[in-house]
């Protein structure tokens, strides 16, 4: 009797989680997968169509494809530029100069402030009328383009704004930048090489795993980007930032398709595994893992 | 390390350009909510306004039910951290402390989970709900976090996994049992994770908007988030009341970070690796 409580004691600990996966995430995600495969409204009764709506998509639907293409160039854009930008952040605030405990702040509070908040805040300053941003750029002579109610600039000004929540990956970067041990930067002083030399000799090949950590995150949530564009642009104008993400939802809340949005959210899900699997198999030839003992000293460290 | 006198002018030169770009906006913000409407939109436009109106934060706040919306984005804060600081803290100890049949399976599905969007489940959810009659309550916005959440469990187990081994071998010695352990000697230690899942949490939920906008209908259920994005679909061309809400709305999160900013910058990325 003892014996067997003891046996079941961890899995009544990890017991929420279990039921917590069955309910909220398996039992949806086997459900849109069956979902997927019916022609599905809110009212009315189901009808299977088999691959229908799958078929649908890539064939009659042209606004599948010009929305994928949209995220897809988002991400291009937005990944590796959101990546640079909290890295080259993150390597100046790890610097060893006064107050970066105050600029590290700065950098980091728009990211904690809600997409909502977000869009107003740049809906306001990207306002082609009166926008500031606009009068700035006169001031240096520059005719600021109409930045959400032109179709060339829309997705643009949508990176501006999603830009603004940079801190949260550069904190990432600058933790595991701060964990470098710093002799290995003394050595290579006394070896004579520039801090341009240390930066791509020591740096950068050290917090590899940590590029590909938020590589992989943010391909992953620039994929699933709705809230900013839902209020910042509305997917317009000209349907010109119309997301993915977008598409899936009004497709699902607003056309009350659910079985064509379900198909639409698996196509995404499948992309997204491609493209995590595609990093992963390219990882292993510019992701450099320090040794297994240099590893667990490290996590250890508070 | 030293660095040069004109190194050190050139990182702060550009720290401090960095610092205009990610202030700039909020402190235009806030001088121009005291302005008037026609201040707001003049151009060419004006840095501050020329008399400060503070009663327009009052006429915002009465123009809708915020006080409404603020109780409900209150009580869906509150209980959801208290549901995810003691399930994840639950299940993370049953991770990290114990050995059992399945478990690392179990421990890579849950990191799993973590790569499958939101998309792919919502709908299934809100049919969900449906079914419980849940929709248009605050409930598919507060009871999933009574189930634990994945990254939140992650960051727990790590920290749980870095403290020795036989560390509560004195308690099992003096016959506690498995809970006695976990409530006694792993939550006072838990207690630099447990405010960091709670700040993390406090702040997504604050500012969520995808689940309130499908789970919720009537504008007495809405939260603060919905609300105000519901202001700005009404009130698009004014634009002091959409600010004005707009600073309330920030200050609870910013304040949150500012004052356990050190939590969440010792912790972050220790889960990376």
């Amino acid at each position: 009797m003892q014996k067997s409580i003891k046996k079941i004691t961890p899995y009544l600990f990890i017991l929420p989680w279990i039921i917590g996966f069955l309910v909220f995430t398996l039992g949806p995600l086997i459900f849109s997968l069956i979902m997927s495969f019916y022609n599905w409204s809110l009212t009315g009764k189901p009808q299977f169509v088999g691959f229908g709506n799958y078929i649908e998509m890539f064939t009659i639907d042209k606004q599948f494809s010009k929305s994928l293409i949209i995220s897809l160039k988002y991400a291009a854009v937005f990944v590796p530029l959101n990546m640079a930008i909290a890295l080259f952040l993150a390597m100046l605030i790890a610097q060893p100069v006064k107050h970066t405990k105050i600029f590290r702040t700065i950098f980091y509070i728009p990211s904690v402030i809600s997409g909502v908040a977000v869009s107003i805040i740049w809906s306001w300053i990207l306002n082609s009328d009166y926008g500031i941003l606009n009068y700035l750029l006169s001031l240096l002579g520059i005719k600021g383009p109409k930045w959400l109610v032109d179709p060339g600039y829309a997705i643009l000004a949508v990176i501006i704004a999603s830009a603004f929540g940079v801190g949260s990956m550069m904190l990432i970067f600058y933790t595991d930048i701060k964990g470098i041990p710093s002799t290995l930067y003394e050595a290579a002083s006394l070896d004579g090489a520039s801090s341009f030399r240390q930066f791509f000799s020591i740096t950068l090949p050290l917090i590899t795993p940590t590029l590909l950590f938020n590589l992989i995150t943010s391909i992953i949530s620039s994929f699933q980007q709705v809230t900013l564009v839902m209020l910042l642009t509305g997917g317009g104008p000209l349907k010109s930032t119309y997301f993915y993400g977008l598409y899936t939802y009004n497709n699902a809340f607003k056309h009350h398709k659910l079985g064509y949005a379900s198909a639409n959210a698996w196509v995404m899900f499948v992309i997204i595994l491609i493209l995590t699997m595609l990093v992963f198999r390219t990882s292993s030839s510019w992701v450099f893992y320090q040794s297994e003992n240099a590893k667990n000293k490290k996590r250890r460290k508070p | 390390m030293h660095l040069s006198k004109k190194t050190k002018f050139i990182i702060y030169f550009i720290l401090i350009l960095f610092t205009i770009y990610f202030t700039a906006p909020f402190i235009y913000m806030v001088f121009s909510a005291f302005k008037t409407e026609a201040e707001a939109i003049a151009y060419p436009p004006k840095f501050l306004p020329s008399k400060w109106h503070f009663e327009n934060f009052i006429n915002a706040w009465n123009s809708q039910p915020f006080g409404t919306y603020l109780f409900n984005s209150i009580l869906v804060t509150v209980l959801t951290t208290l549901g995810q600081v003691i399930s994840c803290s639950l299940v993370a100890y049953g991770f990290a402390r114990f050995e059992f049949r399945g478990r690392d399976i179990l421990f890579m599905i849950l990191m799993a989970t973590m790569m499958i969007p939101w998309d792919v489940t919502m709908i299934p959810q809100y049919m969900e709900f449906n079914m419980f009659g849940w929709i248009n309550t605050l409930k598919p916005l507060i009871v999933p976090a009574w189930f634990g959440s994945a990254y939140y469990i992650f960051l727990m187990r790590q920290f749980l996994l870095s403290v020795p081994k036989d560390f509560e071998e004195a308690a099992r010695i003096d016959g506690a049992n498995a809970f006695q352990i976990y409530l006694k000697v792993f939550m006072p230690i838990l207690k630099p994770s447990l405010i960091l899942v709670a700040v993390l949490n406090m702040i997504t939920v604050w500012n969520d908007y995808l689940g309130p906008l499908i789970f919720l209908q009537e504008r007495n259920k809405y939260t603060l988030a919905l609300g105000l994005a519901a202001f700005k679909g009404v009130h698009s061309t004014k634009i002091i009341p959409m600010l004005c809400i707009t600073i309330i709305m920030i200050i609870p999160p910013v304040l949150t970070f500012i004052f356990s900013g050190k939590h969440i910058v010792e912790s972050t990325g220790g889960g990376v690796k």
